[in-house]
């Protein structure tokens, strides 16, 4: 009677195409695309293509992290801050002490590294949510910028460190651009891509790809069976905080001096890029190359916007709307993908198979 | 080693107790299992069974005592050390991911990967060849191996559980009530594949509160209550009605 498993019955293409995360996230660039290059003239250039590819690249790689530490089920609101916090550490620090700029660099890496791990290790300690705990983090970090850039500079601005050592080099790292064939590219971009690339090979092709699925989708069950959930989830915090620094890098060596009050929002923008982008807030679902999808829409509206010389703070409220299209398409690309192949044989029905 | 004619437990445990603050959950507990056979362990909601369980497959320590297995001490500190021992447990909650695949399920923590560390690159086609075998090795009935769980009936979802813990060359298959949530087919077919397991030569630690279940699947039978393993018998020579009296207390072991 218990005639073993139906063959893998694969399902149309179709299907398993709109069961794909990224699915609404690629139409909805699509059409924004379509829709801004016949209200903006001035966006139909390659200038400005690879204008709104610099400016997704700005928001696009903090939120891969972010996009990844939500598919393993926790959340990070210190996401936006930490940018801040990494440039002016870097330049306080080394303007204070007259040391290298590399060495400040490597010095505000460990620090953002620690304050990912202190997240994660207080996440998994407590058992707190992580929105709370981040929420604080959060607080302390903004109020910790404007206070020790005050107590540094006498201002809310921290030093111009473009006369200092290692200038050079770390601009050439983080914050060079060049030329190709009339259009300037930003370093960011690639960086961008790279990054996005890496993620979506971790996240569908390596053990710790599938630990993150597992951890997201249900804790519990993949501790049981062993998955090193603490230390996955802890890796995760640290990937958002490492992301972090690395674009504040790049906001400090390109415009050599901070303002203490910046990155404030925008956790927001890398949370509406993942889940526009159809990570699913629940954790477990969704993939690398959607998060950098959402990024790129972000990229297109807010200079779209501006091209098509509209008010910009109509943006705000477009990306509002995006978040609840998002969500509601999410949804229904989520039920999709759970319905695509019906069950063969029903357990009421398995004997007389 | 030649072939010896002295059997020995596979499992023992040695007075093992275990509190969760004031509740003492655990009271210098004994008992053994055998190999090749299908143990039950039955007692009344809070008499421990769940706790003695995750004390075998690395979720709990024991404040004190032993447990040992295969003849050696274990001390299992993970749910990793035990399964790479040869204990694979079906958790009284399922404890597979809606959101993976069959194959994913299966293979959780056990992945076929090319390299080493955490960026070992995954064979998902071996993985899913092999998912294919390991469900109809166990006739298991489930429509695809590359469904995800979230589809699957309560009963296919305790198949793929089972079959997660048959798989992987385990000596040791503990069951937390695996049939308590489903309907009679689905219980039945979970029965044939326990008696399956025992077939292949996998000892069977089977929480149960179905004494029919208990009469017609297991070789022996240990009763707790209230945290003490209170009595052993071979299940030949005794009845439901003992059984419960053991555990009710009404009959003192
Ligand atoms: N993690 C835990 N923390 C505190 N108390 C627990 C925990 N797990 C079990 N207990 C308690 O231990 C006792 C035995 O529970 P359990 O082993 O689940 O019983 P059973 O599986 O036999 O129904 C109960 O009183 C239960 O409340
Ligand atoms: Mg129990």
């Amino acid at each position: 009677m218990t005639e073993s498993l139906v063959a893998g019955s694969p399902n149309p293409l179709s299907h398993r195409l709109f069961a794909r995360p990224e699915i609404g996230a690629t139409a909805a660039a699509g059409v924004i695309l379509v829709f801004f290059l016949a209200a903006a003239p001035a966006f139909r250039s390659g200038g400005s293509f690879f204008t709104v590819l610099y400016q997704s690249s700005t928001i696009g790689i903090v939120a891969i992290g972010v996009g990844l530490l939500m598919i393993g089920g926790e959340f990070d609101l210190s996401a936006g801050v930490i940018v801040t916090t990494a440039g002016l550490a870097n330049s306080m620090f080394c303007w204070w002490f007259g040391i290298d700029l590399w060495v400040g660099a490597l010095l505000s890496l460990a620090f953002c590294l620690f304050i990912g791990f202190v997240n994660g290790y207080l996440v998994m300690r407590t058992g707190i949510p992580s929105f709370l705990i981040t929420l604080g983090t959060f607080f302390v970090l903004q109020g910790a910028n404007l206070g020790l850039t005050k107590v540094v500079t006498g201002s809310v601005t921290s030093p111009d460190i473009s006369r200092m050592d290692g200038y050079p080099l770390l601009e050439g790292v983080f914050a060079s651009n060049f030329d190709a064939g009339g259009v300037t590219v930003w370093g960011t971009v690639l960086w961008w891509l790279g990054f996005t690339a890496l993620a979506a090979w971790v996240l569908q092709r390596t053990r710790t790809g599938n630990w993150v699925f597992a951890i997201g989708g249900s804790a519990d069950s993949a501790r049981a069976v062993g998955v090193p959930v603490v230390r996955t989830k802890i890796g995760l915090f640290m990937t958002v905080s490492f992301l972090g620094w690395f674009v504040g890098m790049h906001t400090l060596y390109r415009f050599n001096t901070l303002q203490a009050g910046n990155g404030v929002g925008n956790e927001f923008l890398y949370i509406i890029a993942a889940v526009v982008g159809g990570t699913l807030l629940t954790g477990g679902y969704g993939n690398a190359i959607g998060v950098g999808i959402g990024a790129f829409i972000f990229g297109t509206t807010s200079l779209g916007i501006v091209y098509a010389g509209w008010d910009p703070n109509w943006f705000k409220a477009f990306l509002g709307v995006m978040l609840l299209l998002a969500v509601l398409v999410n949804l229904y690309v989520k039920s999709l993908a759970t319905s695509t192949r019906l069950l063969r044989d029903s357990p009421g029905k398995a004997d007389d198979a | 080693m030649t072939a010896t004619t002295v059997t020995h437990d596979l499992v023992s445990v040695e007075n093992v107790s275990l509190s969760f603050g004031s509740v003492r959950a655990l009271r210098d507990v004994s008992l053994t299992l055998q190999p090749g056979e299908i143990t039950a362990l039955v007692g009344d909601n809070g008499a421990g069974k769940s706790t003695l369980v995750r004390c075998l497959s690395g979720i709990h320590r024991p404040d004190d005592g032993t447990v040992r297995f295969d003849g050696q001490p274990a001390h299992f500190s993970t749910p990793e050390d035990a399964r790479n021992a040869g204990i694979e447990t079906v958790h009284q909650n399922l404890a597979l991911v809606e959101d993976l695949t069959v194959w994913q399920n299966l293979f959780l923590n056990r992945e076929i990967v090319h390299g080493f560390g955490p960026l070992a690159i995954l064979d998902k086609r071996a993985m899913k060849r092999e998912a294919q075998r390991m469900v109809s090795t166990l006739a298991v009935n489930v429509p695809s191996v590359t469904s995800t769980v979230r589809r699957l009936s309560g009963g296919q979802r305790q198949a793929v559980s089972i079959c997660r813990a048959a798989g992987f060359s385990s000596k040791l298959v503990i069951m937390d009530e695996p049939t308590a949530a489903l309907g009679v087919q689905e219980t039945e077919r979970v029965e044939k594949l326990i008696t399956k397991l025992r077939e292949d030569g996998h000892a069977v630690l089977l929480i149960s509160h179905n004494f029919a279940q208990v009469m017609r699947l297991a070789d022996h039978v240990w009763v707790m209550r209230a945290g003490r393993c209170v009595a052993g018998r071979r299940i030949a020579q005794t009845t439901g009605e003992e059984i419960v009296a053991l555990i009710t207390g009404a009959q003192q072991s």
